[in-house]
């Protein structure tokens, strides 16, 4: 595991998918490899609200990554002193290896190259006292990027300050009050 | 070489600030302004870069070979470029006067040098793409307040309440009003969304409507009658501001939750419980009037009714409220200048050719026209022929709505001249295409960005331009001198231009240099609450009854009528806007086409199982206008009588190789009607088939 945690906020999220973009920019990388996710599941209705739930896929920086074990070349990588996984570009020989080790999908295909790209939480960035480019300019801010044990303490904070403004009884998202009858789903008005 | 430098965004029209590394020449990272932004930036302005490399964007001026729309083109110098539009468009002006040419362009920076340009030839005929989007909430301000929708902002962050209808507020990415909204949230601001679907912003509120189409307006007239009703109201702030107010008791008195739930669908006392909430939190609350307000014919009185809400509930120059903009006279300094406001200019007295300011548009701001009426005057030739077309960032084949008759339209037309960044569906159908430098590669005009804190923001050239393209300002002085009127442009650089603007204000050049902006003033200016109000209408109130409408014969409260549904078999069509394209001018970046290559149509599930649609199917989508296929996005989450998609798909252009042909177009499908009081198209009046494809 990493020294560092990606914190995703799903919460602050809006699914607007600039980190994608902020991420292919530093990296100046093609169309093609997107080294960074937001997947969007929904929306369903949950507890009378519509839900959009947002997932954001980065590498992991596994402990024991799959994708350092099944390269033949020694191009991946992970770091030793914060281990962060990342491709050596000139040892890579693009033979997909990480590609199908992965169980998430994390390494990608850069086809300028013909070699593999993934996720490095942007080392070059982050060697410079700099933020992962997703996280330097998301735009709600609900990516956090940090030692672990930081990043819970700013969830506890948040949900702090949120209890002490509206008072115990509401939590951040709930219905003002239940709906005074059960809703019916809207049906079509007969054509005039 | 590494240097940064500040600068504003042009991804899309909000225009954030911007810091920008350049390295070696060449763009590195740009970020939001660290001073304003926190650095943020979305998906649009990150994608910057790649529509600086793109070399499927407009790279030099071109003359036009083949037939219209053919794609034969030859590549010219900028001097037959412009020599042989100024030929073209003299020829037009000697035969059909200069009131026969038109200009329409997407409001920006440069404003100001259009307006003059076409003053300067004599035409009233300048237009923007205002009155596409919003033409009908500007009105509704004017008649209201005597300000544009323009000249009123919102304090998101002190915000207890806002209430948002199809306001996408966070697909729709204003960076600066998501921050500020999302801080408040955390403070504990609730959300009211409205809505035909269930978009982002839906699930982001603390109550979500799924309203039937159309009815929003008996939803207000509900909640206007509780509010009277009940004594919800602000008193104090009503009495002093607002003139009306029995006229409106009476006009809502029948209009009561019980009947809105039959019109709307949301039940009765859910809009009671609505209206006693958002009272309690007066005048912390916003009724959000909108953006994009362009939905139906009755657009005008939908918009009033919002902006009727704020006042009652006095929220409108408050705290957390609604804020009239203030402009640097308001902050102690001399005025802004604009080109246009030179000595000596002419001022055209041919009557516009969209009607505004006459008989058919009488109350429609004249400032910005009513552009969907340019393909209807073309046609009819009324008020006279209109026979050339200048268009300037903005695409009016594609933006206005019906496709083919705006087709039918610019064949009719001698000459077709379009300036800018992309190759759009007009640059296409173009004579003659001059090439604008995209926005990291230019300097342009000063924004004053009028506001609580007026500010003054700097567009600074990043790089040099990479194909052979010229700044707009550039050009326009060009074409000008050209056609024989040049003295109108006393400029030859940026910094010239500047300098004008700023002559009045004592502010130095130089003073942009630590921020990319100036600000003129250190706190909000808000004014005094019972005396202070600078209302611009003739009574110095909020008037429900309007002068200015009823001075022209139009009711300031007319008779609700229900609209009606769309036969079996057959949806109405809503368009919308995601947080990854600009309207019509990003489809084809390379970054923003990878996250939203194509549209979807969102349709529900009852109505697509009764037709055999499944999700993820294509389907054909049809009307009167025109015709598109699309997959379907199938859900629960959309009402039954609507259907979905995004705009600004469905495109035609094959040198935009990433977008041509993926998906449907919208502005095909519609039919191209007007709220003729407030001057917005009914972008959500046509029905569509769906079936199968």
């Amino acid at each position: 595991m990493s020294e560092y945690y990606l914190f995703h906020d799903s919460s602050k999220c809006i699914g607007c998918l600039s980190c994608e973009v902020h991420c292919k920019e530093n990296k100046r990388l093609p169309v093609g490899p997107r080294l960074c996710r937001v997947m969007t599941v929904g929306p369903k209705m949950v507890g009378g609200l519509p839900k959009v739930d947002f997932i954001f896929m980065p590498c992991f920086h596994c402990e024991r990554p799959w994708c350092v074990a099944a390269c033949p070349t020694g191009a991946m990588q992970k770091r030793a002193e914060d281990g962060i996984v990342f491709v050596n570009e000139e040892l890579c020989v693009g033979c997909k290896a990480c590609m199908r080790a992965c169980p998430w999908g994390v390494p990608q295909w850069n086809p300028e190259t013909g070699k593999a790209v993934k996720c490095d939480y942007c080392k070059d960035r982050v060697d410079k006292g700099l933020e992962p480019a997703c996280v330097a300019k998301c735009v709600t801010k609900c990516l956090h990027f940090g030692r672990p044990e930081q990043m819970v303490d700013s969830r506890r904070e948040r949900h702090a300050k949120a209890m002490a403004a509206v008072g115990w009884e509401v939590t951040l998202r709930q219905p003002t009050a239940p709906a005074s009858k059960p809703r019916k789903p809207p049906v079509r008005k007969q054509a005039e | 070489m590494h240097k940064e430098v500040y600068s504003i965004c042009f991804m899309c029209t909000v225009r954030c600030p911007i810091k920008v590394t350049v390295e070696d020449g060449a763009v590195r990272w740009i970020e939001g302004n660290p001073h304003q932004l926190k650095g943020a930036l979305c998906a649009k302005g990150s994608a910057g870069t790649a529509l600086l490399n793109d070399s499927e964007r407009l790279r030099y001026p071109m003359i036009r070979v083949g037939a219209r729309g053919e794609g034969r083109w030859k590549r010219v110098s900028w001097e037959e470029a412009l020599a042989y539009s100024a030929e073209k468009l003299q020829e037009v002006i000697s035969k059909h006067g200069p009131e026969s040419v038109v200009f329409g362009e997407r409001q920006n920076l440069n404003t100001h040098l259009s307006k003059t340009f076409m003053r300067a030839l004599g035409s009233p005929n300048h237009y923007t793409h205002d009155a596409l989007c919003k033409g009908s909430v500007n009105t509704a301000f004017r008649t209201l307040t005597g300000y544009t929708d323009a000249q009123v902002t919102i304090d998101y962050a002190n915000c207890k309440h806002i209430v948002l209808y199809g306001r996408n507020i966070f697909e729709s990415l204003e960076l600066k009003p998501i921050q500020a909204l999302m801080d408040a949230m955390e403070k504990g601001s609730r959300i009211t969304y409205i809505d035909t679907r269930a978009t982002i912003t839906a699930s982001k509120a603390h109550r979500f409507w799924l309203i039937r189409p159309g009815t929003d307006l008996a939803l207000n007239y509900a909640l206007m009658n509780v509010i009277l009703r009940e004594n919800l109201y602000d008193e104090t702030y009503v009495n002093r501001w607002v003139s009306g107010l029995n006229e409106l008791r009476g006009f809502v008195e029948a209009m009561t939750p019980e009947w809105a739930e039959e019109e709307t669908g949301i039940p009765a006392e859910e809009i009671v419980a609505l209206a006693r909430e958002i009272s309690r939190d007066k005048p912390q609350v916003v009724f959000h009037y909108g953006y994009r307000g362009a939905n139906h014919t009755n657009e005008i009185y939908f918009r009033r009714s919002i902006i009727m809400l704020n006042a009652l509930m006095g929220s409108i120059e408050s705290k957390g409220g609604l804020i009239i903009k203030k402009t640097a006279k308001d902050a102690g300094y001399g005025a802004f200048a604009k080109l246009v406001d030179q000595e000596g200019l002419p001022k055209p007295k041919a009557p516009r050719f969209d009607g505004v300011g006459g008989d058919l548009l009488p109350i429609c701001d004249p400032a910005h026209g009513v552009g969907q009426q340019l393909p209807l005057a073309i046609l009819k030739e009324q008020p006279y022929p209109i026979k050339a077309a200048i268009s300037y960032r903005f695409d009016p084949l594609l933006s206005i709505p019906d496709y083919n008759q705006n087709k039918r339209a610019f064949d009719k037309l001698d000459f077709i001249l379009t300036i800018d960044v992309n190759f759009s569906e007009t640059a296409w159908y173009s004579d003659v295409v001059l090439p604008e430098s995209m926005y990291l590669e230019r300097s342009d005009s000063l924004q004053m960005a009028d506001g609580p804190r007026p500010t003054i923001y700097m567009r600074r050239q990043c790089v040099p331009p990479r194909y052979d393209t010229k700044p707009y300002w550039e050009i326009i002085k060009l074409l000008a001198e050209n056609l024989g009127v040049g003295k109108f442009f006393p400029y030859n650089t940026i910094e010239d231009i500047w300098n004008y603007q700023l002559k009045d204000m004592g502010i130095p050049l130089e003073k942009f240099e630590a921020k990319g902006f100036v600000a003129l003033s250190d706190k909000p200016i808000i004014w005094d609450r019972k005396d202070g109000i600078k209302f611009k209408t003739p009574s110095g109130k909020i008037e429900f009854i309007s002068s200015l409408m009823e001075e022209k014969g139009f009711a300031s409260l007319e008779p609700y009528q229900s609209p009606s549904a769309p036969p079996e078999g057959m949806f109405r069509l809503t368009v919308g806007r995601n947080a990854v394209h600009t309207h019509v001018s990003t489809q084809n970046n390379p970054y923003l086409n990878e996250l939203v290559p194509t549209n979807v149509l969102w349709i529900n599930t009852v109505e697509a199982a009764k037709l055999g649609i499944s999700d993820g199917q294509y389907v054909e989508v049809s009307s009167d206008q025109g015709w598109g296929r699309i997959k379907a996005f199938v859900t629960d989450l959309i009402h039954p009588e609507a259907v979905f998609m995004l705009h600004g798909f469905g495109r035609q252009v094959p040198v935009t190789t990433r977008c041509y042909n993926k998906g449907a177009s919208d502005t095909a499908l519609q039919k191209n009607i007007t709220d003729m009081v407030g001057g917005s198209p009914g972008l959500h009046d046509t029905f569509v088939r769906v079936r199968p494809a």
